[in-house]
């Protein structure tokens, strides 16, 4: 029988969230909503039993009422909203759990939830309520009064393998192929495919297709990364150069390795980076970005996208330590009447990324300590999601080489119809029907199996169980277990495979992307041992074949064929590339700054991009681990924003500590991409050092979010911003050590601006001389480092004051020196305070170091020949605000040596003096804290 | 002196266990983390520890409310031991989703099996919060283990959605003001605490659930187990507490936890 179980918490904060976003969404008249959660059970038991299932776990007797065996009464409109069939349901599954654990008999259950709206509501204000803050169309369901409750069919075991002929197609049917399938190969890549085929003399199976296919995809192979590119650059005085590029992946990695410090581990080789922490143990480092799931489902898009990144880590045998998130967002108090259609509200997005990112990451217990919000019109169709993740492992525990007869493992979360062509979705660029197409490349994670892997792999890592180790992200078992056995080949049974649901063909098996999956390939003998592991923690583990050594790949379904490759094809098959760039950088300009009074320094402090993200941070776990240093926000008031992340990690000994920072500056790129990049590495390096980090042990990753590489003028600016990058590591002696392209982001043919993460890796020798910005004590003297420039082009001010600066600050050639110097004073615990100038410049740097501190500070503007506005504004790389005892004057005078001039001092006085300009230290606080200018 | 064996207990999901066993160890006691799997199968029995420590996190992903399944299993499959344990005095210390298990099971403030009066539920923001707090372990409070450290003051996150202490009525409120009551949320400021501190009074963030009486941690009748919501092991050396109000580390707390234990 099927029983509906409604529990209900009349006090539901989650009803109250809702009544205070409606008006946000232009419904004023709803007054209250109630929340209940509801259950549909089906199975062999009595309503004896399930009203004791329900009172042991469901209902919480303090707060929740139940109806067993019925509808809670509605009051007011009643919305249901459910999970479309087959996604995560994980209240479900627990459920279901508890009844097993319980003793009772086998149940099923689905989940659904309901809301009931009161106040005069229309129609309308049904639909937009609902549309817009209680159910997403391309996850979910739902409907005014009750859903039926939908149990996922039990559909028959569906082993069709179809031949999809190539054999005398021309040009346009062979792209018409392509696109009906999402596979995203171009003419070139599918004319390749058709004669490997007719040479064979067969057709190629439905699963060879989309394994090419996934193989081959931008996502997967960086086909843009790998091409040949031919630029023509227009500089920003006219002139006209052309140059030849071979490849923008090798120009990143050559300088890596023409660099090679000691200190690295492994670059570019592997899931993530490694470079060494000390004698005994590795830190491995990777970002990824997870931009267009985030863009249709934010939660389950930004949910995955931790998750993904953490397994990155957990794929080079690391035990992950913390989390780190740059968010790229449209402004949340966008128009309504401008925003395209089929298109989220920025808020919305920001809201389901921000719990995605807080829910997976502090489930697992990680500690999400560095990251940044930006918000910028460009992005409202294409949010950008940057998730990274720092792991940990004993120095040199990471195997890499399977062996031939090694079984081919699979770890973790079963298989679904989940997103199946991740990969080549993330190769494309979207448009108000990309929903319907690709709804299924949208997942939900499950951060609990996940973290089951994390405690699994850790010992199997130092128990020596496996020889080599993949995590299975985009295009699933297609590609981790297609790369694991690149140089062997593999036998693969995907009748082995556990499954959400019946019913999936064998090529959607061998291609979901569903969640929490790690591949290993272990010796016969370890087996047993790894199936006691795996009991112990509750991971589900799945025998799926052989290394074989026969270099080809070979994936059946029981003895049906589904897949015969040879492993040179499938790896070196795919044409290269040959790319036209064009890129012109904006000419300069000379403009008028006007004189600046307190309400502009207030302006700046209010702005989106620089007030304080507090609401975001604190729904993230920073604390776990026990670790943490120098966290998000610090001072008296914790509301102070921290340069970097400091990190002890748990289990070390020492006093060494890992700093985690970053550098993005995406309004530069507009005018010149070559020196956005170098101003990206330059932030990310100020940041690390302004908390203490030595600048000569810094590792960076790049991550580039671009439009379409195929029109020449997004592609001319990826590669001047190669360019900035591969200078700015040798000008920075800082080695790439791993990176991630996102190519696409347009939509309806806009692409976004081209955005730069640089995330930097670094050490602080002495985590006891780690230091923030709010340290400072009265009568410190403040000191300046480094100089101004009057260059104003891609700064917050040119912005916020529309100013139309075009010219951008000229990034410095040997930046090296001051950095040292600045860390020598820290180092040698001389410094109470430091802060980097960023966005904003001077004024807001001061500014925020007198919010974290709740002191006031007293400047002369030092001025460089410029007005004081321009002083107190400009963006000029290699600038910091150090505080330190007036009593150490001469010996940090002697360190600084000419980078550094005595400013000012910290005072008891309740107000910020920039020269002659004076900011009351609260309505700077309010400014910073609520966006409120007085 | 011998280093009593203490066993964290750890479920799918479970976090700060590592923390939690660091912390055990400074304070001197031996930790043995075990999954639950483990004790089922009987590989691992809490007859041969001297104290429980239930860690934080999201055992089982809280899908059914914070703590809820792990709750189920205890009294499913447990509650004989975990009867035995206290009735020999072992002290049994829950944690945030350690606490909510505590609850949830009935073992907080208890007796097991008595209709539940006392939960922690979604807190008043309506949102997951993490930020350091000053608690106060109150002299009041009836554990005997606990007492050793009667009137001290801890500074240490809070990392919870569900942290929020409500009760069913004014009487359950009564009874745990009978000495039940282990920790409260002191007001926040950036001064040196006084001598005479001042309670959070239900405002937000110094109380950052809306907990009533401003509750952080409670014991059961008896006195040997103890909940709460905040993690005192994540201040156990100097380094990791930010600057701001003063207040002492977390290690005393678990030194008495250890010291209950011989």
């Amino acid at each position: 029988m099927t029983v509906r179980i409604d529990v209900t918490a009349p006090d539901d904060p989650r009803g109250a969230h809702v009544v205070a976003n409606a008006p946000l969404v232009g419904v004023s008249a709803l007054t209250a909503c109630r929340v209940t959660r509801v259950h549909h059970v089906d199975g062999d038991v009595t309503l004896e039993q399930l009203t004791e299932l329900c009172d042991q776990v469901l209902v919480d007797p303090v707060v929740d009422v139940r109806v067993v065996d019925g509808v809670t009464p509605h009051e007011g409109r009643a919305v249901e909203v459910a999970l479309m069939p087959g996604a995560t349901d994980t209240d479900a599954r627990e459920l279901e759990q508890a009844a097993r654990n319980m003793g009772l008999p086998e149940i099923r259950v689905v989940t659904a939830r309901r809301y009931d709206l009161l106040g005069e509501l229309s129609d309308a204000d049904v639909a937009t309520i609902t549309r817009r803050l209680l159910a997403n169309d391309t996850i979910e369901i739902w409907t005014e009064g009750e859903l039926p409750a939908e149990f996922a069919g039990v559909a028959e075991a569906d082993v069709r393998v179809e031949p999809v002929p190539l054999e005398g197609l021309s040009g346009d049917e062979l792209l018409r192929l392509s696109h009906d399938r999402v596979l995203s190969l171009d003419l070139t890549e599918m004319e390749a495919i058709q004669q490997h085929f007719a040479a064979e003399g067969r057709h190629p199976r439905d699963a060879e297709l989309e394994t090419l296919a996934q193989t081959w995809s931008e996502h997967c192979v960086h086909k843009t990364f790998r091409a040949m590119i031919e630029l023509t650059h227009t500089a920003a005085d006219g002139t006209v150069t052309h140059s030849h590029h071979d490849g923008l992946l090798a120009a990143l990695r050559s300088v890596t390795e023409e660099l090679d410090p000691p200190w690295l581990r492994s670059a570019f080789v592997d899931d993530a980076g490694i470079v060494a922490f000390d004698g005994e143990f590795d830190l491995a480092f990777k970002v990824e970005t997870h931009n267009h799931p985030s863009a249709l489902e934010p939660f389950g898009g930004a949910n995955t996208g931790v998750g993904g990144v953490v397994r990155d880590v957990i794929g080079v045998s690391a035990r992950p330590i913390a989390c780190t998130d740059v968010l790229c967002f449209g402004p949340a108090d966008l128009p309504e009447d401008r925003l395209p259609e089929g298109v989220l509200h920025p808020r919305r997005i920001r809201d389901g990324v921000v719990a995605g990112i807080g829910d997976y990451g502090n489930k697992l217990g990680l500690p999400t300590v560095n990251g940044a919000v930006l918000y910028d019109e460009g992005y409202t169709a294409n949010p950008l999601v940057y998730c990274g993740a720092l792991g940990i492992l004993p120095h040199g525990s990471h195997p890499t080489e399977p062996q031939v007869d090694d079984r081919i493992i699979s770890l973790g979360g079963r298989v679904g119809r989940d997103g199946i062509h991740g990969a080549t979705f993330s190769s494309a660029g979207m448009d108000a029907s990309t929903v319907d197409h690709v709804g299924s490349a949208v997942q939900i994670g499950d951060p609990i199996t996940e973290k089951g892997l994390i405690e699994v792999i850790s010992r199997a890592r130092d128990d020596q169980l496996y020889h080599a180790i993949t995590d299975c992200g985009a295009g699933g078992f297609s590609s981790s277990i297609g790369e694991m056995g690149e140089k062997l080949g593999v036998d693969v049974d995907l009748s082995a495979v556990p499954l959400k649901y019946p019913g999936l063909q064998p090529w959607e098996i061998w291609l979901s992307e569903a969640q929490e999956r790690i591949v290993i390939a272990v010796p016969p003998g370890s087996i047993a041992d790894l199936e006691a592991l795996c009991a112990a923690w509750d991971v589900e583990i799945t025998d799926l074949g052989t290394f074989t050594g026969s270099a080809r790949l070979v994936v059946r379904y029981g003895e049906t064929p589904v897949v015969d490759l040879p492993m040179d094809f499938l790896h070196d098959g795919i044409p290269r590339r040959e790319m036209r760039a064009v890129w012109a950088d904006t000419a300069p300009n000379n403009i008028e700054v006007p004189p600046l009074d307190a309400s502009h320094v207030l302006r700046l402090l209010a702005h989106p991009n620089v007030a304080s993200n507090e609401d975001i941070i604190r729904r993230y776990d920073h604390e776990v681990r026990g670790g943490t240093v120098v966290r998000p926000y610090v001072g008296p008031e914790a509301d102070g924003p921290a340069d970097a992340a400091v990190l002890k990690p748990l289990g070390t000994v020492g006093t060494k500590a890992v700093v985690l920072s970053n550098g993005i500056c995406p309004a530069v790129g507009h005018h010149d991409p070559y020196a956005m990049a170098l101003l990206a590495m330059d932030e990310a390096v100020r940041n690390l050092v302004a908390v203490g980090g030595d600048p000569d042990q810094v590792a960076v990753l790049d991550n580039f979010c671009w439009g379409d590489p195929t029109k020449p003028d997004r592609l001319g600016s990826l590669v001047r911003a190669v360019q900035g990058c591969t200078e700015g590591a040798r000008r920075y002696a800082m080695p790439f050590i791993s990176g991630k392209d996102s190519l696409f982001n347009e939509f309806d043919g806009n692409a976004i601006p081209g955005t730069l993460l640089i995330s930097a890796l670094g050490l602080v020798p002495d985590l006891h001389r780690a230091i923030d910005s709010a340290g400072m004590a009265v009568d410190d003297d403040v000191w300046f480092v480094g100089e101004h420039q009057a260059a104003l082009g891609g700064s917050l001010a040119s912005e916020a004051f529309d100013l139309g600066a075009t010219t951008v600050p000229t990034p410095l050639v040997d930046p090296l020196p001051r950095y040292r110097a600045v860390h020598a004073a820290i180092a040698a615990g001389l410094v109470s305070a430091a802060h980097d100038c960023s966005d904003g410049g001077l004024a807001v740097a001061v500014a925020e170091m007198a919010i974290a501190a709740r002191l006031g500070v007293a400047i002369d503007v030092p001025a460089d020949g410029l007005d004081a506005a321009t002083a107190l504004i400009n963006e000029a790389p290699g600038r910091l605000v150090l505080t330190a005892s007036p009593a150490d004057r001469s010996v940090v005078s002697s360190i600084l040596r000419e980078h550094g001039r005595r400013i000012g001092s910290v005072t008891a006085d309740d107000s910020i003096h920039l020269g002659e300009l004076v900011v009351p230290l609260d309505a700077a606080v309010l400014a910073n804290t609520n966006g409120v200018v007085v | 002196m011998s280093r009593p064996p203490v066993l964290i207990l750890h479920a799918s999901g479970t976090n700060r266990d590592e923390e939690a066993a660091q912390a055990i160890r400074l304070a001197g006691g031996h930790p043995r983390i075990a999954h639950v799997n483990e004790l089922r199968s009987g590989a691992v029995r809490i007859a041969d520890y001297a104290s429980v420590l239930l860690p934080g996190g999201f055992s089982y992903g809280d899908a059914l409310g914070a703590g809820g399944r792990l709750a189920l299993e205890l009294r499913t499959w447990f509650s004989d031991e975990l009867a035995l344990a206290a009735e020999n005095g072992k002290p049994m210390l829950g944690i945030c989703n350690g606490f909510q298990v505590l609850v949830k099971a009935g073992l907080l403030p208890g007796p097991m099996g008595e209709p539940r009066s006392v939960t922690l539920t979604e807190n008043a923001e309506g949102r997951f919060e993490c930020r350091w707090v000053t608690l106060r372990v109150e002299s009041a409070c009836r554990s005997g283990w606990l007492g050793a450290i009667g009137g001290m003051t801890i500074r240490c996150p809070v990392a919870h959605g569900e942290g929020r202490v409500a009760v069913a009525d004014p009487s359950t409120a009564a009874r745990l003001e009978d000495g039940l009551v282990a920790f409260r949320y002191l007001a926040d400021g950036p001064r040196p605490i006084s001598n005479d501190p001042v309670l959070a009074g239900g405002v937000y963030p110094a109380n950052p659930n809306g907990s009533v009486n401003d509750i952080a941690g409670i014991c059961d009748d008896g006195g040997t187990i103890v909940g709460l919501m905040p993690h005192p092991e994540d201040h156990v050396f100097d380094w990791q507490r930010p600057s701001g109000p003063e207040g002492g580390s977390g290690l005393p707390l678990f030194e008495a936890f250890v010291a209950g234990a011989r």
